[in-house]
């Protein structure tokens, strides 16, 4: 049995009863031993690993709200405001004008050879850009011969030039569909609002077959995003887990390289209550250290900037109707009380405060039918909950995983559009999750904003809005609270803390490589911590070679 | 130019009675070859005995129906029904219980070679108030009778005559666009759920076998202008519930066909051999033959 030792500059290990360690000893995979030097050798001969010895070894990330596709993604042009950081390690720079777009597609067209292959962009947000959509003008300056399609941060809107909307019969007059506008020559600006007007167009623009699906190249993509931003397990939180997805998500984790654990949620669609929970009961059995399943997402409810959420009184801000439901609360409450009477967990989504209010009563009665002390059903996102609510999921046994990054990037629009300023200031409410005993993790979604815990814990920690103003003062949690919640706070979430989330003799050795302590950092600076990779099951990733 | 493939949208809360009509319509196709749409979440909603076989995607249907289901992309499943090798004469689409069926109507305008072709929405008689004041689902059921043009209060046998008709005056107020009819065990007749389909003429001369509907057909012999006649037709006090053929605009001119559910009324290309003519339909005791021949003639 080989046993390595790793030193450090600091082990930050997040179990309180050794918060520091100079050492940490690694057999089959799993810590052995952590402490000093002389500690660590109380377990026989070792080889010592001095290649960390000045970096700080912090547990690996865990990101409890991801979804893998974002690996598919970056084969697009990247159109966002944001810099971002693909896989291979190159920041693009953001986007931060309309022109600055169209260049960046133009960049990209000059380097195709195939007249007639479409160019396809992503992640453009026109709420930066003067909040103006995109018209089928501007993409035609691009290319008027081959197809273009731009998809929005959100994903549910699509930007097409002319000739992307004539493939799809759309370029002509009389088109009646409340999300394509029309210009005033009467036919479609090129803006393609939700999935129903997008899909004529998509199939054209290089984006055939599901675009939440990840594929084989796109989850090893991810896997190297993993690696530079410090995180060893990651959810994917919305799959359809067909057979050949769960096949190829197998064969690809399993490959001796693969750098992650990836934690797949089969969402509930195409099978009844009845049907999916034997499906996801037998997955579960599939399972292996770098592909763990058996657990169920479930969509309440749409989006708060969409208005598509389902908002208690009094509503929308700008009096847009209430949002729409994605599941009937009959079957929320039949899919609730067969997979507690299987032993499976939940993840909710919820955004507006009425379905998280729904999700609450209907596990609530399903509770009553199968009691269960350790079910942990966690609403996701959970954006607008108010302190009677935490309170409630406190008592119910539930857990929280907050959108801590909407409010950096769409808090402002939050405060003037959607909600108005009462429930900006509550939004991700994560000291009253706290404070109620709710236990907490916060998360990315990405790709709608960029993977990177230490960057969510930041905007938990700090609340800044994009223009810079502190919203919600009140719901700050300190840094090693947030820190918590990357790590073992989102291991709870999948009832994975038992063997991640921690350095802590019997886990799985799973690091993420610092060049400093983040318990060290200013508040406002956290996000800055500096990563050079991450060891996972004992194996060691460095970013600059993935 | 071959006419679009008409879709009727059946919508409803879970519990109307949504897929016993699918199942009733399968069972009295008369040899119309529909293709059923189901939403993803409910299992598999066709009665036993109507399959005939079960692939990946499709299920054959006695009498050359298929059945498939739909989850978030309706659009890519209606383009794959449209490459069947045998073309169907009729999409019906099943809703989910909480969709709101314009949203589906607008994606199927969307789409070449299909045509919303009336929104059929159930009611529980027993519990549709109830529901409706809910605070989680209320609004979202109100929104679907709101895009009815066809309400269908099932489960009539389940209350009794003064409830039914205040339900049927609530209904008159919440489902505004709608013709509402009255049904048990999710019976509605073919012809009214689906309209008239290919061939209105021989639909009429085959009778409607419950009795309960009556129709007539007005001959369009000599060209005429559709529009003054469908706005017309869709004048409530003629209570038709649905009517549908073929005219010529101009002499020789390219044939139209005529569609009317409800309020609505559409007119688009025809098939060209088409036999000319237009047949309504509507609730037996309530339908006015004379005023519906009269205002015909005075359209014209």
């Amino acid at each position: 049995m080989k046993t390595t030792v790793y030193s450090a500059k600091n082990i930050v290990t997040m179990n309180a009863q050794k918060p520091d360690a100079s050492h940490v000893a690694v057999r089959d995979g799993r810590i052995l031993a952590v402490g000093s030097s002389d500690e660590v050798a109380t377990w026989g001969p070792y080889e010592l690993d001095e290649q960390f010895a000045d970096k700080v070894l912090f547990p690996g990330l865990v990101e409890g709200h991801a979804h893998t596709m974002e690996g598919t993604l970056w084969r697009y042009v990247y159109c966002g405001y944001f810099d971002r950081m693909d896989p291979s390690g190159t920041t693009h720079r953001g986007n931060t004008s309309i022109d600055a777009v169209l260049e960046a597609l133009k960049a990209a067209e000059a380097k195709m050879d195939d007249p007639d292959s479409p160019l396809t962009g992503w992640q453009l947000d026109p709420i930066y850009l003067d909040n103006k959509p995109v018209t089928r003008a501007q993409l035609d300056n691009v290319s008027a011969t081959r197809p273009i399609g731009v998809l929005n941060a959100s994903g549910h809107i699509l930007y097409a030039n002319s000739k992307a909307l004539e493939l799809a019969s759309l370029l002509k007059k009389g088109v009646n569909h409340p999300g394509i506008p029309l210009g005033a020559d009467g036919l479609p600006t090129g803006e393609l609002k939700g999935p129903d007007a997008m899909a004529p167009v998509s199939v054209h623009v290089g984006m055939s077959g599901s675009i939440a699906d990840v594929d084989e190249r796109g989850l090893r993509d991810f896997a190297r995003l993993c690696v530079r931003t410090g995180v060893t397990t990651v959810t994917d939180l919305a799959a359809k887990l067909d057979p050949d997805s769960v096949d190829m998500m197998l064969r690809v984790t399993g490959e001796p390289s693969f750098p992650a654990c990836v934690v797949p949620l089969r969402f509930f669609l195409g099978l009844s209550p009845k049907e999916l929970v034997p499906e996801v009961a037998r997955l579960k059995k599939l399972s292996t250290d770098r592909l763990s399943l058996g657990r169920i997402k479930l969509v309440a409810d749409g989006s708060i900037q969409g208005y598509s959420a389902r908002l208690r009184w009094p509503g929308y801000h700008n009096g847009a109707p209430n949002g729409l439901w994605y599941v009937t609360p009959e079957q929320m409450l039949e899919l609730y009380e067969l997979a507690l009477e299987a032993g499976l967990q939940i993840h909710t989504h919820t955004n507006g405060d009425q379905a998280t209010q729904l999700a609450i009563e209907k596990l609530e009665l399903a509770l009553r039918k199968h009691p269960s002390n350790d079910h942990r059903f966690v609403l996701q996102h959970c954006q607008l909950a108010d302190r009677a609510q935490f309170t409630r999921m406190a008592a119910l046994g539930m857990s929280v995983n907050l959108f801590a990054n909407h409010q950096f990037y769409w808090g402002d629009e939050h405060y003037t559009l959607t909600v108005g300023p009462d429930r900006a200031l509550r939004m991700n409410a994560a000291r009253t999750a706290l404070d109620c005993g709710v236990p907490l993790a916060v998360h990315s979604d990405a790709p709608i904003t960029p993977l990177g815990p230490f960057f969510t814990a930041w905007c938990a920690v700090n609340r800044l809005t994009r223009s810079g103003r502190v919203q919600g003062e009140h719901e700050k949690i300190t840094v090693d609270e947030a820190l918590w919640a990357i790590t073992m706070g989102a291991a709870h979430s999948l009832h994975m803390d038992g063997l991640v989330g921690s350095i802590e003799v019997g886990k799985r050795a799973d690091f993420a490589v610092l060049e400093s302590d983040p318990r060290a950092a200013n508040p406002e600076e956290i996000k800055d911590v500096e990563i050079w990779g991450t060891v996972q099951g004992g194996r060691v990733f460095a970013a600059a070679d993935v | 130019m071959s006419e679009p493939l008409p879709v009727t949208i059946i919508g409803g809360y879970l519990g109307a009675g949504k897929t016993t009509l699918v199942n009733h319509l399968l069972r009295t196709a008369q040899g119309r070859k529909l293709a059923v749409m189901v939403n993803e979440f409910g299992a598999l909603p066709i009665d036993e005995d109507l399959i005939e076989a079960q692939g990946d995607d499709l299920i054959s249907i006695a009498g050359g129906c298929v059945c498939c289901t739909f989850g978030s992309d309706l659009s890519a499943a209606l383009i794959e029904l449209g490459k069947l090798p045998v073309r169907p004469d009729q999409v019906v689409i099943e809703c989910s219980g909480v969709a709101i069926p314009s949203a589906i109507a607008a994606s199927v305008t969307l789409l070449e070679g299909f045509a919303p072709d009336g929104t059929v929405v159930l009611v529980d008689a027993e519990t549709i108030r109830t529901a409706a004041i809910d605070d989680y689902i209320g609004d979202t059921i109100l929104r679907q009778l709101a895009d009815a043009d066809l309400a269908v209060i099932n489960k009539a046998d389940l209350v009794d005559v003064p409830t039914l008709s205040a339900l049927e005056s609530w209904l008159s107020d919440t489902a505004p666009r709608a013709k509402t009819i009255v049904s048990e065990h999710s019976k509605v007749p073919l012809d009214i759920a689906l309209g008239l389909g290919a061939t209105p003429i021989q639909s009429q001369q085959m009778g409607h076998a419950d009795g309960l509907f009556d129709s007539i057909a007005l001959p369009c012999a000599d060209p005429l202008d559709g529009e003054p006649l469908a706005k017309a037709l869709t004048d409530p006090k003629l209570h038709i519930t649905r009517a549908k053929g073929f005219f010529d605009p101009i002499p020789d001119g390219p044939r139209k066909a005529l569609h009317i559910v409800g309020h609505r009324w559409d007119i688009t290309d025809s098939p060209p051999n088409a036999p000319l003519g237009i047949v309504c339909i509507g609730v037996k005791g309530q339908f006015e033959r004379d005023l519906i021949r009269k205002t015909a003639k005075e359209a014209l």
